[in-house]
């Protein structure tokens, strides 16, 4: 009975890490800006799409070179935008270090693009690591694009507002999405072990199932969890995004730019979508249903609070393992003691939990207490 | 009462002709004055007369339309907070603004922003250079801290202290960034008579020994008139009385803006 039982609650944890993964994203954003981001399902599907089509199989059929052309024209644009900038602030400001800088960065993107188009007019399609780092330039991209026309003009505003302005982009970039790489179902091969592993054999008679992708996707998850936690609390940066959460005005008024925060917290939450968006992807193939996770996420925030980073990760291993634990072992107790159906637990065990939660520990296991006085 | 009698010569900020509206509604109409290095100049003026205001066009919340602000010889008609942050002008709020979900420490480390400067690459991986700055930084913290007389809620989430002790804290976070100017918007709101004491202690003693400039809006007149070099009187958005603070106190226009005028 132990081997079955860890076997599950193993499956059920690596899930949960992908949980975790996509909830982390929402918790960056609603620590910097206050603000419940509903598009980062909307990124991570958008992220797992471009790595898709860039790494270029389709159904085992390798990418038509016209994509390639299409990929290369975005990331021109990415490189016009910023060379566009780093003009603007070279003639803002005189010549300095910092413009050179910007400028060599700027030479340096340049050489990238041209190298990958060539690249990709005689290979075929990406190597996955290209498709990654190009994947990553793009969703820093939308993260300008997005701080640079919506957020910007939002400052100040009530949660509300900003809440509304991240439920249009979700549409926008779902719809986007598949209108720049189409809608159908593609793979993304990382090139993992596939093969299953048995751990503990002299323990357990046959040994403990696991996929070693999920182990793989496990690690990932686990360092970009510390490296954000650590950002978040002992750094400048970190302490200037907790400090825009708290107060905008008084933010300012120590010199933190509410607009470079957010740019910078928008970035690292595209990457964190991306990451997510790779391994679902790799696990499951990347299609529409890749954006309704974040519903998934919302039990996961709930559990773990929504301002956590250690929150996100612990809420999406209780929810991952709570829900295949319930739907093995819950789901035949229920069948033999009252005759039911049985089937369906996983869909509806996260948000019972989560409703729990609500009811006896609203700001969840790690989330910020705030003693309002009156 | 004491008054103190001190000379300046060399001016720090001058607003020359600002007018600020929202709307309709005038909140400031051609005011001009000038803060001296080295005084502590108050801002006084009955409710809803634009001291806030005020404050808040020295530093970049608001841009007025019309006039322009001189600081350290630069003449600007707007800038942003930020900007204004990093010429060394720094602020406390009228209904403080402490980032709530901090400790004291971490509050008053966010004031030093600017101070710090190692790339994201470094603070990502909290190492190298980015380590040994936080450790810098964090001492000049502990001795303002040790100014403050606030050793004991170091750790103490901002949220739950007392009212008064907030109001320190976010003098603290102010100081943090080393501030040539620092504008104090009622420090002493809702203060009991000993700590308005303490904070008075404090405000003369960041003005003698780091010689940093103040400029202050305050309610509380025998404060006010202890303790600053200049006054600036408004009233509804209009400047009525400027000088030390026996001229003000004697000025007829002031007199009827507090006491109301017999008709």
């Amino acid at each position: 009975m132990l081997g079955p039982f860890l076997e599950t609650l193993i499956g059920g944890l690596l899930t949960g890490v992908l949980y975790s993964l996509v909830a982390l994203g929402f918790v960056l954003i609603f620590k910097a800006s206050g603000v419940f981001n509903f598009a980062q399902g909307a990124m991570v599907l958008f992220a797992a799409l471009t790595i898709a089509r860039l790494s270029g199989e389709i159904d085992g059929k390798e990418v038509h070179l016209a994509n390639f052309v299409v990929a290369a024209a975005i990331l021109g644009v990415a490189v016009a935008f910023i060379g566009w900038y780093a003009w603007r602030e070279y003639v803002a400001r005189g010549a300095g270090p910092g413009e050179r800088r910007k400028l060599q960065m700027l030479a340096a993107a340049g050489a990238l693009v041209g190298g990958i188009a060539a690249y990709s007019y005689g290979k075929g399609a990406w190597p996955i690591w290209l498709a990654i780092a190009a994947t990553a330039a793009i969703m820093g991209l939308l993260a300008y694009a997005i701080e640079r026309l919506v957020l910007r003009h939002l400052v100040n505003q009530e949660g509300i507002i900003l809440f509304m302005a991240t439920l249009g982009i979700a549409y926008f970039l779902d719809g986007f999405g598949q209108t720049l790489w189409g809608s159908d179902i593609y793979k993304i091969n990382l090139g993992l072990p596939k093969d299953p592993l048995f751990l503990f054999e002299g323990v357990f008679p046959g040994g403990l199932l696991v996929d070693p992708g999920e182990l793989v996707a496990a690690a990932i998850a686990a360092g970009l969890v510390v490296v954000l936690a650590i950002f978040f609390q002992k750094t400048r940066v970190g302490r200037a995004l907790r400090a825009v959460a708290d107060d905008h005005a008084a933010a300012q008024s120590v010199g933190i730019p509410l607009n470079t925060i957010w740019l910078i917290v928008w970035t690292v939450s595209g990457l964190v979508a991306l990451a997510a968006g790779l391994i679902w992807g790799a696990k499951l193939g990347v299609q529409f249903s890749i954006s309704l996770i974040a519903l998934k996420a919302l039990p996961v925030l709930i559990l773990g609070g929504f301002t956590s980073v250690p929150g996100a990760i612990v809420g999406g291993l209780i929810i991952g393992a709570g829900e295949k634990l319930s739907e093995v072992f819950l789901a035949p107790i229920l069948v033999k003691q009252f005759d039911l159906a049985g089937g369906g637990i996983e869909n509806w065990f996260a948000y019972m939990l989560a409703l729990v939660f609500l009811l006896f520990r609203p700001q969840g296991l790690f989330g910020e207490r705030i003693i309002e006085r009156v | 009462m004491t008054t103190r009698m001190r000379s300046f010569n060399e001016v720090l900020l001058s607003v020359e002709n600002i007018s600020l509206s929202f709307g309709g509604v005038k909140a400031l109409t051609d005011i001009s004055f000038d803060i001296a290095k080295g005084e502590i100049r108050a801002i006084i003026g009955p409710n809803g007369a634009g001291k806030s205001s005020m404050l808040n066009c020295i530093n970049g919340f608001y841009h007025p339309q019309q006039g322009a602000i001189t600081y350290k010889g630069v003449r600007r008609s707007q800038m942003k907070p930020h900007e204004a942050a990093e010429q060394g002008i720094a602020r406390t709020f009228q209904n403080i603004a402490l980032f709530r979900g901090m400790s004291t420490l971490d509050n008053i480390m966010t004031g030093r922003n600017l101070r710090m400067k190692t790339g994201l690459f470094w603070q990502a991986l909290h190492i190298g250079p980015a380590q040994r700055e936080e450790i810098e930084n964090r001492k000049v913290v502990e001795r303002i801290i040790d100014f403050l007389e606030i050793q004991h809620i170091r750790k103490a989430p901002v949220g739950q202290l007392p009212y008064g002790l907030q109001k320190r804290v976010e003098l603290g976070r102010a100081l943090a960034a080393e501030p040539e100017l620092l504008l104090l918007d009622e420090p002493m709101a809702g203060m009991n008579i000993e700590e308005k004491q303490d904070m008075c202690r404090f405000i003369l003693d960041v003005n003698d020994e780091f010689g940093t400039t103040i400029c202050l809006i305050e309610h509380d007149m025998g404060v006010v008139m202890d303790i600053s070099d200049r006054v600036v009187v408004l009233d509804y958005g209009r400047k009525i009385g400027d000088g030390v603070p026996d001229e003000v106190r004697s000025n007829e226009a002031v007199v009827a803006a507090y006491l109301g005028v017999s008709h």
